[in-house]
């Protein structure tokens, strides 16, 4: 995006640059490494409003002194991340363009057929380039167009900054303020870019939101920031992410997902997140830490998380909902594969504020090969969640014996008519199970897959109808190589 | 070795009572006093925990900080006869009574210690049977890093110490009694106990931590368990210090194989008390049953922390604590099951269950599940509510008055823990005392 | 003609203990065969054996199947070759619907056979036709596999895979086991129905009501490992009369 005049002459006012770089804004990469300038860099790209770059700044003056409290106690296992050694701003890449699929790495196309994905969606995932049968920007306009007739705003977080300054700064880090935690933090500082979405009062939207029909969807954001606003009285569905491998040369993905829901407002929020990796022991994998939170504000409001997550090297995300509202409901369905040597800490956490709350909570971990898998759950029943409910289920499935899988639940109650309900278990497939697949006729492989979507299923059938099919189809994936 | 850095309270702890701290050292043999020695190091390094620790973090302990303790205050003379209504068995039973944690020979009786059976004080054995302790002494699971059992190490005056020879078995409970009594200033005493059971042997031991006085003082005791192949040990304790005590305990237990240890726990009295069960499984078909009732009200702080570690194949183990909350009391309860990744066939079941009475009430409960076998069968669960509703009018049209139909439900809750209880005579009186505190 | 099934001396061990001691059987297409034996018998290894369990080990003797070793072949396979085995207790398996877990064994099947796969709708359509025939109830198709099923309707849900399935060679494994007499005559009907000239069964029972509904061609009689005497139905009345321990006392 060109740099306007405006934003040259403020950029030019400032004179505090190291790097001396007034002249290069127009480069397309800031120089590695993470300092105040870099941070203005970003935001003068971005052509940002004076106090956005201001709360970015305050959010970097504050990560450096927090770099000594990143937190510790999740039972992931890392290499120190050197967070000079990384760019913080790259322009968006034109997307290589490839003249057809036989250009594209085989194993890719693989990994495309077994999930089932279309071949004129297969092309648009792999970078080829689309000729004018299949335009993807013409059919996300044609999205676009209905979407924008009901006044629903479906676009990047930085366009919103330009169309809709006033509704962002309303809301951006209210429900996940800059000072919550070090990624949370680092995001505030150095966003990349992110979805907006804002429904207008009483509206349904009609359609999935999917990051995939975003206009000038970049390539997956380092660090990604999401604010979804869903007015009193309407409704929307957000799907996250893609069940096809996501390869990514940086290596730390801080996403920050803020989702607010005021009097009968619902959002329903999907990921399917299928990250790479790694090799077989995990190097080069992504390390993705995500704060993602819900605010039900309102009354009667309704937030629902459900997520399937696979492939990450290291994964640490809790998506939570704040139950403000009275007769408001927070959920949570999860599933959380971890193969080879990937670490999982996963959970979330439903803070119950209102009366008559409810949360429900339903955790799938399945652990394979030498992978561990925690779940990391917070219920709290504050003093005046009177009638609050909270039923929680986590279940873990062990494949193979050099496996972990953890379940720590924190459970705390401060009203006495609140009821918790919390239950686990840990098992593995069982030998009987595996042998009735084979006798009516299953490979090993596919029995254990029956099986596990079986063990899933109350979470999957969640999923929007598109999703869940390639979810079933990617959980089979993931299991891959674990039996036997 | 690195020196370790200091920790201010726990320095200005150990300086307060250093008259004591020393003589204890001067005194002992020199096994002994490295051993008194190091817990002191540890203690001065790390010093009481505070909530940033994952451990402590729901339990403040300011108070028991900030409290001015003295080591050996003389205790405040009582009524001999206040004993009956504490004690569980027949009078000539096997029965010792601390007073302020002093063993006191004219209150205790040792009539009928079947053959192969040992019970003598800590502070006797440490004179003349050393051999019983040496070789056990900080050893058991849950003690290394603890700072409880580094302050008990460094202060540990007296205690039991129970023998059993292989096959030995006790037919009689053994009865412990800890008595805290006045003195001009709150006293300070560090119980120390060691059970070891030989191959085969059983015994049922009861403790009962008793406040006779209403002031405050703080116990600070350390429990170690060693049970050989096949033993059986049977362990009860109530404990009921008075409102204003600071109850600290930590019990270790390290089963070899196809070993029993059954505890109960009963937890109504002190202002702020913890009791620490670690256990370790570690020999085919170790077994351990960890149950627990509680009942708190007003201020109190109540907490109950567990370790079970399946360490060996085809262990097993069950739990189930319930708690009534009353007032602005605060529960926690904090139970971990660990299966190490040989474990293979290992069973672990826990249940905990939390009863709030009052709106100011409060309950933190962790149950954690750390799992690397496989072919396991493990599974945890936690409630947390209230009385219920539909229950409570039930009875109450039927005609029974809302204070006796509460009891009622309280008791019907607590049930399923005081139920399981061996000793039908201790039966009775945790169900009186459970009334009793119902009706207050 | 040749034997479909033909075991030959045949030795399994369990748990170190040896179950089966010198068991030799012939069935040929068509056949249905019955094996009557006390509890300890080894009737449940026998049909273990068949089917290839884990923790079964064959220690001596061999099992020829359409010509072929039986043994040798992993027990996917062994279905592939039309080899059903029902269960004398079914397995549940949770959040795994009966319809997809049939689409996907049936599939299976008809890809090793070179056939196409059937999709949903072909597949429901069968199903459908299939339990209408055995006067089964279709809420079980919406039913996960046997979760919360009572003894008879898993026992019918066995039977109604094997209807799907279509084996060629079919073991039941006491099959009656609590089942009440409606339950029992459901379940006949349905074996029955599948009798044809290219298919044949082994019928392990314990007591000889089944066979009044399932008539067998041939009866053996299982005792400490290794079929003792052989005969027509009749023989099972004999055995009902006489009890398993005369028998077991004649043949060692």
């Amino acid at each position: 995006m060109a740099v306007t005049a405006r934003t040259r002459e403020q950029v030019k006012a400032l004179d505090k640059y190291k790097y001396g770089f007034v002249t290069d804004i127009e480069m397309e990469t800031a120089p590695k490494g993470l300092n105040e300038d870099i941070v203005r860099f970003i935001s003068a790209k971005k052509d940002e409003p004076a106090w956005m770059l201001e709360w970015r700044l305050k959010s970097f003056r504050r990560w450096l002194t927090m770099s000594k409290s990143e937190p510790k106690w999740a039972k992931v296992s890392y290499p120190p991340i050197d967070f000079q050694d990384a760019y913080y701003y790259a322009a968006p890449k034109k997307k290589p363009t490839l003249k057809s699929l036989d250009e594209v790495d085989p194993e890719l196309l693989e990994t495309y057929k077994k999930l089932g994905i279309p071949l004129a969606e297969q092309e648009h995932l792999a970078g080829v380039a689309v000729d004018a049968v299949f335009d993807s920007v013409s059919v996300a306009t044609t999205y676009k167009g209905k979407l924008e007739k009901m006044g629903i705003i479906f676009c990047s977080i930085s366009e919103a900054m330009q169309k809709c300054p006033e509704t962002v700064k309303q809301y951006l880090g209210t429900v996940v303020p800059y000072t919550d935690n070090f990624y949370a933090t680092l995001n505030s500082a150095v966003f990349s870019d992110g979805s907006f979405v804002y429904v207008p009062k009483g509206v349904r939207c009609p359609m999935e939101l999917s990051t995939y029909f975003r206009i000038n969807a970049s390539e997956t954001g380092q660090f990604e920031r999401t604010l979804i606003i869903a007015d009193a009285g309407s409704y929307v569905s957000y799907l996250e992410g893609c069940t096809a491998p996501m390869r990514d040369e940086n290596q730390l993905h801080a996403a920050v997902v803020e989702l607010v829901a005021p009097d009968d407002a619902e959002i329903k929020y999907s990921t399917v997140q299928n990250w790479y990796p790694g090799d077989e022991h995990g190097k080069g994998g992504i390390y993705n830490f995500v704060t993602k939170r819900g605010a039900c504000r309102g009354r009667n409001s309704k937030i629902s998380w459900t997520q399937v997550e696979t492939g990450s090297a290291i994964t640490w995300k809790y998506p939570s909902c704040i139950l403000q509202g009275d007769n408001s409901q927070g959920e949570f369905y999860s599933v959380a594969i971890t193969n080879h040597y990937q670490q999982a800490d996963t959970g979330t956490k439903m803070l119950h504020l209102g009366r008559n709350t409810r949360s429900r909570i339903i955790s799938k971990g399945i652990s394979a090969g030498h992978a561990s898998n925690t779940y990391r759950g917070l219920v709290r029943m504050g003093p005046r969640a009177g009638g609050a409910r909270n039923y929680t289920q986590c279940d873990s499935l062990l494949i193979g014996d050099k496996c972990g899988a953890h379940t720590v639940p924190y459970i705390e109650s401060k009203n006495r008519t609140a009821r918790i309900e919390h239950e686990a278990t840990t098992s593995k497939i069982s030998e009987d199970q595996l042998f009735y697949c084979r006798q009516r006729g299953l490979s090993e492989e596919d029995a254990v897959s029956l099986i596990v979507n079986g063990f899933c299923r109350e979470v999957l059938q969640e999923l929007p109808m598109e999703f869940a099919v390639e979810a079933q189809k990617l959980v089979a994936i993931s299991l891959e190589g674990s039996v036997g | 070795m690195a020196v370790a850095a200091k920790s201010p309270a726990g320095s200005a702890y150990l300086d307060r009572y250093a008259g004591e701290r020393v003589r204890l050292e001067a005194g002992a043999r020199p096994w002994l006093a490295g051993w008194r020695r190091a817990g002191s190091e540890a203690f001065r390094a790390a010093g009481f925990p505070t909530i940033k620790s994952e451990a402590w973090r729901f339990i403040p302990l300011h108070a028991l900080i900030e409290g001015d303790f003295s080591v050996d205050a003389p205790p405040a003379p009582f009524d001999r006869s206040r004993l009956k209504g504490v004690t569980f068995g027949r009078a000539a039973e096997n029965r010792f009574v601390f007073v302020n944690g002093r063993l006191r020979d004219d209150l205790s009786s040792l009539e009928h210690l079947s053959p192969g059976i040992e019970l003598l004080s800590f502070a006797e054995a440490l004179k003349s049977r050393p051999q019983l302790i040496e070789g056990f002494l900080g050893n058991a699971p849950g003690l290394a890093g603890h700072p409880f059992a580094a302050l008990n190490a460094a202060f540990a005056a007296d205690g039991y110490v129970l023998h059993l020879a292989p096959g030995a078995r006790a037919e009689a409970p053994i009865e412990i009694l800890w008595v805290g009594s006045g003195a001009d200033k709150p006293p300070v005493y560090h119980p120390r106990n060691l059970i070891v059971a030989g191959a085969g042997a059983h015994a049922t031991v009861i403790e009962h931590h008793v406040g006779l006085c209403i002031g405050s003082y703080f116990s600070d005791s350390v429990t170690e368990i060693a049970l050989g192949q096949g033993a059986l040990l049977r362990h009860c304790k109530v404990q009921d210090e008075s409102r204003e005590a600071f109850h600290m305990a930590v019990t270790g237990a390290h089963l070899a194989a196809g070993a029993h240890y059954d505890s109960f726990v009963f937890s109504i009295g002190g202002r702020l008390a913890r009791n620490e069960i670690h256990v370790a499984l570690d020999g085919r078909r170790a077994h351990c049953r960890l149950y627990g009732a509680y009942l708190a009200r007003g201020e109190q702080t109540v907490d109950h922390t567990t370790v079970i570690d399946h360490v060996s194949p085809e262990t097993s183990s069950k739990e189930l604590y319930k708690g009534v909350l009353d007032g602005r009391a605060r529960g926690v309860f904090q139970g971990r099951i660990t299966v190490r990744p040989n474990a293979q066939k290992a069973d672990g079941q826990q249940m905990n269950r939390a009863l709030l009475l009052s709106n100011k009430a409060e309950i933190n409960s962790k149950p954690e599940l750390e799992i690397s076998a496989d072919d396991v069968k493990c599974s945890h669960g936690a409630t947390a509510g209230e009385l219920d509703d539909a229950a409570l009018f039930y009875l109450r049209s039927r005609g029974i008055p809302e204070a006796e139909a509460r009891r009622l439900l309280v008791e019907a809750f607590l049930a399923e823990v005081i139920d399981a209880v061996a000793l039908a005579g201790m039966r009775l009186t945790l169900e009186h005392n459970i009334a009793r505190w119902m009706a207050a | 003609m040749t034997a479909m099934l033909e075991i030959k001396d045949l030795h399994a061990t369990v748990d170190g203990k040896e179950i089966l001691r010198g068991l030799s059987l012939s069935i040929k297409a068509g056949e249905v065969h019955a094996i009557m034996g006390p509890n300890g018998s080894g009737k449940s290894t026998l049909s273990y054996v068949l089917a290839g369990r884990e923790g079964y080990e064959v220690t001596k003797g061999e099992v020829l199947y359409q010509g072929k070793n039986l043994l040798a072949m992993e027990p996917e396979e062994r279905a592939a070759q039309g080899v059903f085995l029902a269960f004398q207790y079914p397995v549940e398996i949770p959040g795994v619907s009966n319809t997809t877990f049939l689409k996907h064994a049936l599939n299976a099947v008809r890809q090793h056979r070179g056939e196409s796969e059937l999709d949903a709708m072909q597949f429901l359509k069968l199903l459908r036709e299939t339990m209408k025939r055995l006067g089964m109830a279709e809420d079980m198709l919406k039913r996960n596999v046997n979760v919360g099923f009572s003894g008879g309707e898993k026992k019918r849900n066995e039977i109604l895979q094997m209807a799907v399935l279509k084996p060629t060679f079919a073991v039941l494994d006491e099959t009656d086991s609590g089942l009440d007499i409606d339950a029992l005559k459901v379940v006949a009907d349905g074996v029955n129905a599948l009798r044809a000239p290219d298919r044949a069964m082994l019928l392990i029972t314990h007591y000889q009501r089944l066979l009044d509904y399932i008539v067998p061609d041939r009866v053996h009689v299982l005792a400490k490992g290794r079929i003792v005497r052989s005969g027509d139905k009749s023989l099972a009345l004999e055995l009902e009369q006489r009890g398993y321990a005369e028998f077991a006392k004649e043949a060692a």
